[in-house]
């Protein structure tokens, strides 16, 4: 079922700093050493790929963009060869500038809260169990395809009210919009096509017998003048809790493992002293964001002193502002103790990521299950990682051989 | 001279990103949407205040304060 093809390439990159591109196969698999080479450069680089893109490259030039809603907006969130025509209601709020922004955020925001995530723990730990016995005698996994995969996935699934069983569906959407659609549009809208036909079979459903679901929960929200939502903005948003919710903690928990696989020495004080764990999620969330966003620059202006013109993109690298040295020190080492951590993961400004609170708690809860029962492990010499491409990074491949070595 | 401290969120600044109820769940309280306002009137009781400036130092929008009273 699984589009597993890869976009057209790209003519390789040969001057970084005036001619990046986040798609480039050595971004892709190393991307810290090119991000050091940028910031070195300019708080701002620019290239001419995509018809036009910034990189905010330090933790203040994001700060700045993130907080500016007047000259960048929101209304395309993913650099593309193209920029096609703007949809209303694509994915709101996250496509949503002010000041329709705040009603379309407070409406998802209460399913969302950390108490709300409670409640939703014991589900996921079980999930976490029931995949781990689904390997655990092999000695041997692919944990990006048989574990941190599905774990968002059917978390996301439970709290929509759509069946778990459908994960590998949502998977190739997912797929198609985030990577493939960079380079090629008719992706994009034949998955969000796609999609729309799925939600609305599951909102039909759901006018004759309501349930306690967020499909339901949408269809029955008012807006702030007591309107039912109109069906666009419904379809919009359930795309966005579907894509934005998990390829993201899919990637997260996926570079969480990779770290640990690679530092028995934090694997160690991890299990010994479990209190450690919800510090040590932040910091593996600095050190490996997933989520790059896009502003397009709607109005001249400068940032950190430099100028950025209209008709731009720009790419809001979160993950690279996580590595800025001037912000984190030992920017570079992961620091699983780091008691300061103002970390950018989920964005900066009035986008925070809506699921926020869903990704720790799933983190936390795989991290902490995974270690119960896999103390040891570490990469498979014969296999090989891989990692995806473009706006959220992580390993798609994860051979990992369990047990001591021998 | 034990000083007292005071937690102040700027409700303008706080995106909800709740590392200060992670951090010091005893000093910060939730409204509906997750966004954080400081409890009470904002007093650090005495033992609390290496919390209070871990919240200062790990909220991302750089909203909370505390204030030496």
């Amino acid at each position: 079922m699984s589009d597993v093809s890869q976009p057209a390439a790209h003519p390789p990159v040969s001057d970084w700093v005036n001619d990046f591109d986040h798609t480039d196969p050595q971004w892709t698999e190393d991307p810290f050493p090119i991000w050091d080479e940028l910031r070195a450069a300019s708080p701002v680089v620019h290239t001419d790929r995509f018809l036009g893109c910034y990189m905010p490259t330090t933790y203040e030039a994001v700060r700045e963009i993130a907080n500016d809603t007047e000259h960048f907006s929101s209304r395309r969130i993913i650099v593309r060869d193209v920029r096609p025509e703007i949809a209303r209601n694509a994915a709101p709020p996250i496509t949503s500038d002010p000041p329709v922004h705040k009603p379309a955020k407070q409406l998802l925001l209460p399913p969302f809260t950390p108490d709300a995530m409670k409640k939703l723990e014991p589900r996921m730990r079980a999930i976490c169990n029931e995949l781990i016995d689904g390997f655990i005698a092999d000695g041997k996994v692919d944990a990006a395809a048989r574990y941190s995969k599905y774990i968002p996935v059917q978390a996301i699934a439970h709290m929509l009210g759509i069946p778990e069983s459908d994960s590998d569906l949502f998977i190739n959407w997912i797929h198609m919009i985030l990577e493939l659609g960079i380079k090629d549009e008719s992706k994009v809208l034949q998955a969000v096509q796609e999609m729309s036909a799925y939600f609305m079979g599951h909102i039909e459903a759901r006018r004759s017998k309501p349930t306690g679901d967020l499909i339901s929960y949408l269809m029955n929200a008012k807006d702030k003048e007591g309107q039912p939502l109109e069906e666009s903005h419904v379809l919009g948003s359930l795309r966005l809790l579907l894509i934005a919710g998990i390829d993201t903690t899919w990637s997260a928990i996926g570079s969480s493992l990779w770290h640990l696989a690679r530092t028995p020495a934090d694997r160690e004080r991890l299990i010994a002293e479990p209190e450690l764990m919800p510090t040590a999620v932040e910091e593996l969330l600095r050190a490996y964001s997933p989520v790059t966003m896009a502003r397009e620059v709607v109005k001249e202006t400068t940032v950190s002193g430099c100028p950025v013109k209209a008709g731009n993109m720009v790419l809001l690298s979160f993950p690279a502002a996580n590595r800025d040295p001037k912000m984190f020190p030992d920017a570079d080492k992961v620091v699983i103790d780091r008691r300061e951590n103002r970390h950018a993961a989920f964005g900066l400004g009035i986008h925070r990521c809506v699921g926020s609170n869903l990704a720790r708690m799933e983190m936390q809860v795989a991290l902490e299950e995974w270690l119960k029962r896999i103390p040891d492990f570490r990469l498979d010499p014969a296999g090989t990682v891989t990692w995806s491409q473009g706006t959220v990074r992580g390993p798609r491949q994860l051979p990992f051989l369990l047990g001591k070595a021998m | 001279m034990a000083e007292r401290l005071r937690v102040h969120v700027d409700p303008d600044k706080c995106q909800g990103h709740a590392r200060c109820k992670a951090l010091a769940p005893e000093l910060f309280e939730l409204d509906e949407y997750g966004n954080a306002h400081e409890a009470g009137d904002g007093t650090v009781p005495p033992g609390l205040e290496d919390k209070a400036w871990l919240a200062k130092s790990n909220c991302p929008e750089i909203a909370i304060d505390v204030i030496e009273e």
